[in-house]
């Protein structure tokens, strides 16, 4: 399947994040690992997790649940990297989202896609592409490449902070031109 | 699979060709009577003309002919070389690149600039074609010829009569005398035949002749003069040779190719015959003319002009195989892939521990360390090729702003990744072009200060260790410190109370919009120029520096890694990450046990040996959550003439392996500039010194 374009197929990978079905645009998928150790970067934001080793090449790994202000939760025997081809600012790489559990592949049909709603919280609405209806059920149908939108990015470089950052105390102290130790 | 066509492969060898032609003619504005130079400018445009013509690229091969046949004039040495002959053949070679490019899309036409070109270049031609036919020193035989018309034969006429012509009453003699009314003759009497005179019979004939006649009468004519004697004689009539009108500068039959027509001889007798000939040399000592050292001396330096010039070439050629960046850009990340899966192999056989898996893995491991290095070569090209393109760069300029500028260039064999040249050209272009445009002073001013009219602009190469050092140096008027200064301060760069070393202030001409130049030219002064030179020459992982001595001159050094992709980087953990140092930045590793660290608190000073150096926690600097563990260790490198410490938990060793880019989405993360996958499977974060440094001064 062509990773560049997306295609307008209407079948989508759908999987498990707590105990919500979302699913991703089956275009876009190159394939699911089992979960691996992933190693953290620092300075990036908190859903950016970090880096896995895939074979040979490095691939960056988000926590979507960190992405929708969602509970963390234990990692199962289950829970699994998506790998999955995205585009930022025209350019084109891979990147691995975790789940707590793939479910199947299935095809909606555009007309039983209806447009996301406004939660009005924090969940932010861009990258819900749209919420699928597949047997009396919601599916929250994400489109990934939203994730990195060209803004959010651009706000990281100009100020150095992020919302989501975790830890607000590390972000007073950068304001501070005098470091002053923590424990 | 063959999937470049024909065109690409034409633009890609016009391109190499358009490169030698440019240098040659450059080399002949030096040494107007290197023949060897105007053949390969000759030739070269042959070959682009031909090409093209047979690609269907036709304004490219007529546009080339005109060019050709004006070199053509030049290699027979009609037109003498003038600065304004080398201007025409440069500018016309740019054309020729603009029309080639433009078949690509890559850029227009100039008419008007091809109408002013062929103009100038069909004079040229124009004036030789007169003196040629005003010419009287053409050869004789010509001359002659020209009285003959339309047509003039040459004839081999060789004539035996049989023994017993005389009895017949007939006089050879008389036969000859008429072939030679018929015109310009050349007689050659065999007498070899005749016995000695004890066995002589005198009335029969002994003789032979061999004539060469010159005469527009046909070979029936010449047959008529023998026509009594015909039966009794061994007549042969060949036309040697034609001459038509126009015919003028067909090559004259050397001897040999004559004597081989004539089956007098084979052509291997002639070759063996003039290898026995004696050489220049050797005559002219026999005739004591000269003596043998000379002579030796003569030769060597012919022999090593000879050698020199073909390796210079072999150099500025690179390669002899034409493979696409792609391939072996795959071939390197295979490569990468397989060092990678090799040193996993060697951790797990020594886990393992089994002697005959051991020496096993210790050949794999010879082997792809072998591979990884010819494989890592093969991208290596030498420097000189963007060196000679400068050449012509400080020519073009230097006549331009009225400036006598030399360009001598050092190490031009001097090898570097590809990559890496191919991002260092821009960089490179804009820093000679600051030496000639603010640099090198006009020759009056020059003059004033008692220097040489033409400034020198030195551009050297050499390895130093892991490193490529790229100098330029130039002896113009050097780098104005307070001017500097002045600007810094006017653009709000520095505070005026600011003390700083002068080195400190040549730094900020490093500074994103700054540019002391009071007229913005479209050669430099926009102040775009040196911080972008400064950000790719960082992208290299490379530094840069200046140094200058006002009045005298200035001096830019480039540092650069031998290649982008591999790192010898120390290998460090922080909880339970893995990071690398660059190795080359690393000095020594101290320890930080938790008393001491406690007592200075908020002063992150050491006192190493005397010397205070300030370290930084790169468990804070990059939010690594956790306990500190109670000994820790300093690894104190030296970035830019600056000892700084990073603290981290252990100092595991030496590690080098393949760097891996970790993506656009971490493209805003300076402090890590790359990933390495290790033995086992982990992922070690490289983490870029100077971005650490240069957070710490925020």
């Amino acid at each position: 399947m062509a990773a560049t374009e997306i295609l307008e197929t209407n079948k989508y990978l759908s999987f498990k994040l707590d105990n919500e079905i979302y699913a991703f645009d089956i275009s876009q998928v190159r394939e699911v690992l089992d979960y691996t150790e992933i190693t953290k970067v620092p300075k990036m934001p908190v859903f950016v997790k970090g880096i896995i080793n895939l074979r040979g090449g490095v691939v960056p790994v988000v926590d979507l649940r960190k992405k929708f202000d969602l509970p963390t939760s234990e990692n199962t025997v289950n829970t699994c990297i998506i790998i999955m081809d995205i585009s930022i600012d025209n350019e084109k790489t891979l990147i691995g989202a975790l789940a707590d559990s793939v479910q199947e592949v299935m095809t909606i049909e555009p007309d039983f896609i209806e447009p996301p709603p406004k939660i009005g919280t924090r969940l932010d609405t861009e990258f819900i592409r749209g919420m699928g209806k597949k047997n009396d059920k919601f599916i929250i149908i994400i489109d990934i490449d939203k994730v990195f939108s060209v803004g959010e990015t651009y706000m990281l470089q100009e100020t150095g902070e992020y919302r989501g950052f975790e830890d607000a105390s590390q972000e007073d102290m950068d304001k501070n031109i005098d470091k002053k130790e923590i424990n | 699979m063959n999937e470049t066509n024909f065109n690409d492969i034409f633009r890609q060898e016009a391109d190499e060709l358009l490169f030698e032609i440019e240098e040659a003619v450059l080399e002949i504005e030096e040494n107007p009577d290197d023949i060897e130079a105007i053949n390969r400018i000759f030739r070269a445009v042959h070959t682009i003309k031909g090409s093209g013509g047979m690609l269907g690229f036709t304004k490219v091969a007529q546009f080339t002919h005109v060019l050709e046949t004006v070199l053509d004039r030049l290699r027979e040495g009609d037109l003498p070389v003038t600065k304004d002959l080398i201007n025409l053949i440069l500018r016309s070679r740019d054309h020729v690149k603009s029309l080639i490019d433009s078949t690509s899309g890559a850029g227009a036409i100039d008419p008007d600039q091809e109408e002013i070109l062929l103009t100038q270049l069909n004079d040229l031609i124009q004036i030789n074609e007169d003196k040629n036919t005003r010419n009287d020193s053409g050869n004789t035989m010509e001359e002659n010829l020209s009285k003959y018309s339309p047509k003039a034969f040459i004839y081999r006429i060789t004539f035996k009569p049989g023994k017993d012509i005389f009895r017949s009453g007939t006089d050879p003699g008389l036969l000859i005398e008429e072939l030679k009314s018929f015109g310009d003759h050349n007689i050659i009497l065999h007498y070899k035949n005749i016995p000695s005179i004890d066995v002589l019979i005198p009335d029969e004939c002994y003789l032979s002749w061999d004539i060469i006649l010159t005469t527009s009468r046909t070979d029936d004519d010449i047959k008529d003069i023998f026509i009594f004697v015909e039966d009794n004689c061994e007549l042969t009539i060949d036309i040697v040779d034609e001459l038509t009108e126009g015919d003028d500068d067909k090559e004259i039959k050397k001897i040999g190719e004559i004597l081989v027509e004539r089956q007098v001889i084979s052509e291997e007798e002639i070759k063996n015959t003039l290898n026995d000939q004696k050489r220049l040399g050797e005559l002219l000592i026999e005739k004591n003319k000269v003596d043998y050292d000379t002579i030796e001396t003569a030769l060597a330096e012919q022999a090593q002009i000879k050698k020199t010039r073909e390796k210079h070439r072999e150099e500025i050629k690179a390669s002899s195989l034409r493979v696409t960046s792609e391939k072996l850009d795959s071939l390197v990340d295979l490569v990468g892939e397989l060092v990678t899966v090799q040193a996993r192999l060697s951790q797990f056989s020594s886990i393992m521990d089994h002697s005959e898996l051991l020496s096993i893995a210790e050949e794999v491991e010879k082997l792809t360390t072998e591979l990884r290095d010819n494989t890592m070569d093969i991208r290596m090209m030498p420097i000189g090729t963007i060196f000679s393109k400068f050449k012509r760069l400080v020519r073009d300029l230097s006549s331009d702003l009225g400036k006598g500028i030399n360009l001598v260039t050092e190490g031009a064999e001097t090898e570097l990744d590809k990559t890496v040249i191919d991002r260092l050209d821009d960089p490179l272009v804009h820093l000679i072009r600051n030496c000639i445009d603010h640099g090198i002073e006009t020759p009056s001013v020059r003059k004033e200060n008692g220097k040489p009219e033409t400034g020198t602009i030195y551009l050297s190469a050499v390895h130093k260790g892991a490193y490529v050092v790229i100098t330029i140096k130039d002896d113009g008027a050097g780098l104005n410190a307070e001017a500097i200064r002045e600007k810094a301060i006017e653009k709000g760069i520095i505070q005026r109370e600011a003390t700083l070393s002068e080195k400190q202030i040549y730094e900020i001409i490093f500074a994103p919009g700054f540019s002391t130049a009071t007229t913005v030219s479209n050669i430099s002064g926009r102040g775009v120029g040196m911080d972008v030179v400064k950000r790719t020459i960082g992208s290299l992982r490379g530094s840069i520096e200046l140094d200058s001595l006002p009045g005298k001159g200035t001096v830019i050094t480039l540092k650069l890694p031998l290649t982008l992709a591999i790192i010898n980087g120390l290998l460090v953990s922080i909880a339970d990450t893995s990071y690398i140092l660059p190795l080359a930045t690393v000095e020594e590793c101290v320890e930080l046990t938790r008393d001491y660290s406690d007592q200075s608190k908020g002063t992150n000073l050491l006192n190493v040996r005397g010397e205070i150096v300030p370290y930084i926690r790169l468990r804070d600097h990059l939010n690594i959550k956790g306990k500190k563990p109670s000994l820790e260790h300093i690894v104190i490198t030296d970035v830019e003439d600056k000892r700084i410490g990073f603290v981290v938990d252990k100092v595991i060793g030496g590690h080098q392996t393949v760097i891996k880019a970790l993506g656009p989405v971490f493209k805003y993360v300076k402090e890590v500039s790359g990933a390495t996958i290790l033995g086992d499977g982990k992922i070690a974060l490289i983490l870029d010194v100077n971005a650490l440094m240069l957070f710490k001064e925020h």
